[in-house]
């Protein structure tokens, strides 16, 4: 399984998992786990989602995630896993 | 599974800290390229590093942009030129056409530097590596992204002072044929003492004859992240401060690990081993000397900057040595300065010294490193400065290194300005008292005893 962790984070608004998940759902990724909070008014969230039915390169996917943020004023980066279990896990 | 705070801690020291790889270095191993005609031999080096390095850009592109972390160069070490050009180059010029030719296949497989315009002379200098190295300065004149490297001495072997008292005049002529870019080529050139056969890092990398064809080495880096982890524990005992270190360095390092084996599968390149060295930058927070600012001297240089040295030092290797399956290369804090804004504003405010660098390259890697020196410094003296480095990793065993720039046209008081990760520096005093008779002795200092050692 190719896990990939997208993480959102902004000031809050209506619709940002809402936009997010949609996208998903088309690129068929599928949300594994979602960690959302808000603290300050802003928008803090990480989902673990599954690629392997995703047709898209991963950088195609990232840069894509990346121009819905820009249009819904927050930051969301799209990367591969292994960077966090690499760096958090023996 | 992954927890949203180690997430953000991640991006936190990718975003705000500095994290980045430095570099993923692949090494390629030239030796049967070598043949008795020197346009054949240029056609064969070609011909090998732009199949062998044709996906490496693109393959450490595709690795940032999916783990969204920096990896900032990509680049090439390649066999010491001496040892596969001895047999075909016999003028200056014959090297110079094998320059161009690798300065050109650098920059059609995109990558920013390539290593190993370098000669191996720590015991004797055969006719080749002699004719290499009077052909650097040319050769780093007119060449944008070739660096030169010379081994000088070895613990084994002791110190070549024959080719210590060349490679200072060799470091004159490179500053005086690139005067007009702050002396620059000397930027690419650097003396070593105990050279390693697998450093990723410029301006000394090579692929030694003990590697296999092709490997990739990575070199990690993060001082603004281990300044940042220690800025938040300002009062800590030196326990926790040393498990601190360690575990930050352990972080880093495991990114360096991930990268490097993703590397080495996509390209279908052997990993090598990863490089544990903490390498500063001119950007804010990227500075080694804010790291020994934040173990506790006012300003580097200070009494008890060795000792801090040498404390990160040891940590740093001890928590990537765990984190890593292969580590190498030189493996340690670099202490450069014009490429640590620390280190510029130390010799600025009269706190840090050439003498004070010295000492602490004793307990770190890898020598004096980036410093500007006066354009009429003699060469006799640089000679006696890269003897004193030699002296220092032949005696303790590790390796040393001279990078120094004596600046045509300028003198203390000024400053250069490199650009890019280069960065920038004050040109500082070096002791007018001349040791032209210690340096030209000829000859070599015999290798140390391994025994006895106090």
């Amino acid at each position: 399984m190719q896990k990939a962790i997208i993480t959102v984070v902004g000031r809050n608004k209506r619709g940002i998992i809402a936009r997010v998940s949609t996208k998903l759902a088309d690129e068929q990724i599928d949300v594994l786990d979602i960690t959302q909070t808000i603290i300050q008014g802003y928008f803090n969230m990480m989902m673990i989602v599954d690629m392997d039915c995703c047709k898209k390169d991963f950088a195609l996917i990232a840069d894509e995630m990346d121009v819905i943020g820009t249009e819904l004023g927050v930051q969301i980066k799209c990367q591969l896993e292994s960077i966090f279990d690499k760096m958090h896990r023996l | 599974m992954i927890n949203i705070q180690e997430v953000f801690e991640t991006n936190a020291m990718i975003e705000k800290e500095n994290l980045d790889v430095r570099t993923i270095t692949m090494g390629i191993n030239l030796l049967d390229c070598a043949t008795d005609d020197v346009h054949t031999t240029c056609r064969n080096i070609y011909e090998r590093i732009s199949q062998r390095a044709k996906n490496l850009v693109r393959v450490g592109e595709e690795i940032s942009r999916e783990l969204a972390v920096p990896i900032v160069n990509k680049r090439i070490s390649i066999t010491p030129i001496s040892l596969v050009c001895g047999t075909c180059c016999h003028t200056v010029d014959d090297y110079l056409q094998v320059s161009l030719t690798l300065d050109r296949v650098a920059d059609e497989v995109g990558i920013n530097f390539l290593g190993g315009f370098s000669a191996l002379v720590e015991k004797g200098m055969t006719k080749s590596d002699e004719l290499l190295i009077r052909s650097i300065p040319e050769c780093l004149a007119q060449t944008q992204r070739i660096c030169s490297s010379v081994c000088v001495g070895s613990t084994r072997t002791g110190i070549n002072m024959d080719a210590v008292r060349l490679m200072g005049e060799t470091i004159v002529k490179a500053a005086q044929l690139s005067k007009d870019n702050d002396s620059l080529s000397c930027a690419k050139l650097v003396v070593l003492c105990n050279a390693p056969d697998d450093n990723p890092f410029m301006a000394g990398a090579f692929h030694g004859v003990t590697e296999a064809d092709a490997i990739i080495n990575v070199g990690v880096s993060g001082p603004g992240v281990v300044n940042h982890v220690l800025r938040q524990i300002p009062d800590a005992d030196f326990e926790e401060l040393c498990e601190t270190i360690k575990k930050t360095a352990f972080k880093i390092t495991r990114v360096g690990q991930l990268v490097a084996q993703e590397a080495s599968r996509r390209l279908g390149v052997p990993f090598g081993i990863i490089d544990l060295s903490l390498a500063p930058t001119p950007a804010a927070g990227d500075s080694v000397a804010e790291i020994l600012e934040a173990i506790g001297v006012d300003c580097v240089g200070a009494p008890g900057t060795t000792a801090a040295l040498a404390l990160l030092n040891d940590q740093v290797k001890k928590g990537g040595i765990m984190a890593s399956s292969y580590v190498g290369g030189l493996s340690g804090a670099f202490i450069p300065v014009s490429e640590d804004m620390g280190m510029v504003a130390a010799v600025e405010k009269g706190s840090l010294s050439i003498e004070k660098l010295e000492a602490m390259t004793c307990v770190c890697s890898v020598g004096l490193d980036m410093i500007a020196i006066p354009g009429d410094t003699p060469a006799s003296t640089i000679s006696g400065i890269i003897a004193d480095e030699a002296a220092i990793g032949m005696i303790n065993q590790k390796t040393t290194a001279v990078r120094i720039l004596p600046v045509v046209g300028k003198g203390v008081g000024d400053r250069i300005d490199l650009g890019g990760l280069l960065g920038n520096a004050p040109i500082m005093p070096v002791n007018t008292f001349g040791c032209g008779r210690f340096i030209n002795r000829g000859g070599r200092i015999p290798a140390p005893i391994h025994s006895f050692k106090n």
